[in-house]
């Protein structure tokens, strides 16, 4: 096949880039909510610790 | 992995693939036989070969998790498929969109190297069910690095076979560094293929990162909590990174 | 050695008493011809269209019997037993697919004739046929033992194994495809390129060959 006019081809050059782009930015999307998980739970722990601390003489868990 | 080498490794990745690109769309020229259409390729090749030469360095990884039953490389195996799967399914579409543009057809089965790929890409699907299928963790680890080793030497196997039952049909289509292109276009090649392969290793070790703050995270948990508590959404198929903490 | 003679002549024994495996395959791969003959509406095959009937059919018949494999091993602890052993263990993975290649030659024995009489007009590219398909069960033999193994510990197995094994065979089928074709031609056989399709299936043969020898170990460790 000869080659598309420019305006064609365009569009085919445009579209394998931007699908690129939209799977990569799809990718930083699912880590960043598995970050923002990640926080949360670390919050939470934080919170958690921060609730043991001033007894130390509870028992401890055998971890 | 030290945080502030992924910083690097991102950041040199950026850089290169920004540079390769503008390369790409202001330097190198356009392509006589194919015209604009061929600038597809500085993002279709380049991903095509960091997924393959991702698969076998997973192989890699699997060779050294079975002969030193460390799991931290059963992780870097699995991520390594994992991002090459990824980048596997950029290169199915970025190439079903040249095939269009090039052929009118959305796909081809006279490019051997396209189809290559996809019988490679249809097998590394696999893994996941693989995995998902086996319960034992240690066992699943194994059986996982087998099927990477296995799936390594495949690749090339298959390359041959189908770049061989296609040579009469059509001539290659599909030029790449090998002869014949002239230096501007080598040039963004290769700044292209230095950048995806960064974009690669970037992606890698920002997942293992999250692993392994995963792991640590239900490691913290259950020293706080107890043994009764529930890990927060552990994966049932991708291996926990192990971390330098040793188990009290 | 002993042990790879032992674990294989206790499987063909099971097979020769039970006739699990190749009776099922032998049905399936006629009532498969008989399908292909109405779904391609065509009573006499040639060329591309022969090999690949064929071919598909030995493939799809080979799963049957891998998914049957290591069914015993798995149930009556044959797994456990080898590795208490002081044996190599890499003899089971050579016997199940010496014991897999010969249930596709006793499968082959049985369904290429039926499918010459029901499709060829001419016998004449069958004896070399017969070459091309002793390497492919080799490398059936070599591929199937290694993923039934793998599936064989899995929830999954029956939907595992087939699932892993296809796109692995797929170079193979490709290589012999390729050197059936113009051995099944209309206008009798051809061994032009025959040769170079056979090395092909050669080096997928020794390739999964040395990589089943190589790792098989780690799948039966505990």
């Amino acid at each position: 096949m000869p080659a598309l006019p420019l305006h064609e081809a365009g569009k085919y050059v445009a579209g394998a880039y931007l699908v690129f782009l939209v799977l990569l930015l799809v990718y930083v999307a699912i880590m960043s909510s598995r970050l923002a998980r990640i926080d949360r739970e670390l919050a939470e722990l934080a919170d958690l610790a921060e609730r043991r601390s001033p007894e130390p003489e509870r028992e401890k868990v055998p971890a | 992995m030290k945080l502030p080498s992924l910083r690097a490794t991102a950041i040199a990745a950026v850089v290169l693939l920004g540079v390769g690109y503008a390369l790409a769309f202001f330097y190198a020229p356009n392509d006589a036989n194919q015209g604009f259409i061929q600038k597809v390729f500085y993002l279709h090749v380049p991903l095509a070969i960091c997924a393959l030469t991702g698969f076998i360095v997973a192989a890699v990884f699997a060779i050294l998790h079975l002969r030193s039953g460390d799991a931290k490389y059963d992780a870097r195996s699995y991520v390594a498929i994992h991002i090459s799967v990824i980048f596997g399914v950029a290169v199915l579409i970025t190439g079903a969109i040249w095939a269009r543009a090039s052929w009118g057809k959305w796909w081809v089965w006279q490019e051997p190297t396209l189809v290559s790929f996809l019988i490679v890409f249809l097998l590394y699907c696999t893994y996941y069910p693989l995995r998902y299928a086996i319960a034992d963790r240690d066992r699943q680890a194994r059986y996982a690095s087998v099927f990477a080793i296995m799936a390594g030497a495949f690749v090339p196997l298959n390359f041959i076979a189908v770049r061989l039952a296609n040579t009469l049909v059509h001539p290659r289509v599909f030029a790449t560094s090998e002869g014949g292109l002239p230096p501007k276009m080598c040039l963004t090649f290769g700044v292209c293929i230095a950048g995806m392969a960064l974009l690669w290793v970037t992606l890698v070790r920002f997942e293992l990162a999250a692993k392994a703050a995963r792991g640590r995270l239900r490691r913290l948990r259950r020293a706080l909590e107890g043994g009764d508590a529930i890990a927060g959404g552990g994966s049932r198929i991708a291996p926990a990174v192990p971390t330098a903490t040793s188990r009290p | 050695m002993t042990a790879f003679r032992v674990i294989l002549a206790k499987d063909l024994r099971i097979e020769l008493r039970t006739l699990e495996s190749v009776p099922a395959m032998a049905l399936f791969a006629v009532t498969t011809f008989v399908l292909f003959r109405y779904g391609l509406d065509r009573s006499s095959l040639a060329g591309g269209l022969a090999a690949g009937v064929l071919l598909a059919t030995v493939l799809f018949a080979a799963i049957i019997a891998v998914n049957r494999l290591f069914v015993a091993e798995r149930e009556e602890g044959g797994f456990d037993a080898i590795r208490l052993a002081p044996v190599d263990l890499t003899a089971l993975w050579a016997a199940k697919a010496v014991a897999l290649f010969v249930y596709l030659l006793a499968l082959e024995l049985i369904a290429v004739p039926i499918f010459a009489a029901f499709f060829l007009d001419s016998w004449a590219g069958i004896g070399p046929l017969a070459a091309v398909l002793v390497l492919v069960d080799v490398g059936l033999g070599a591929v199937g033992a290694l993923v039934s193994s793998l599936a064989a510990s899995s929830r999954a197995r029956d939907l595992v194994g087939p699932l892993v094994l296809l796109p692995l065979l797929v170079p193979l089928m490709i290589a012999a495809a390729n050197a059936a074709q113009p051995l099944l031609a209309a206008g009798g056989p051809s061994y032009g390129d025959v040769g170079k399709w056979l090395l092909i299936l050669a080096l997928y043969d020794l390739t999964f060959a040395a990589i089943g020898y190589a790792v098989f170990d780690f799948v039966v460790e505990d």
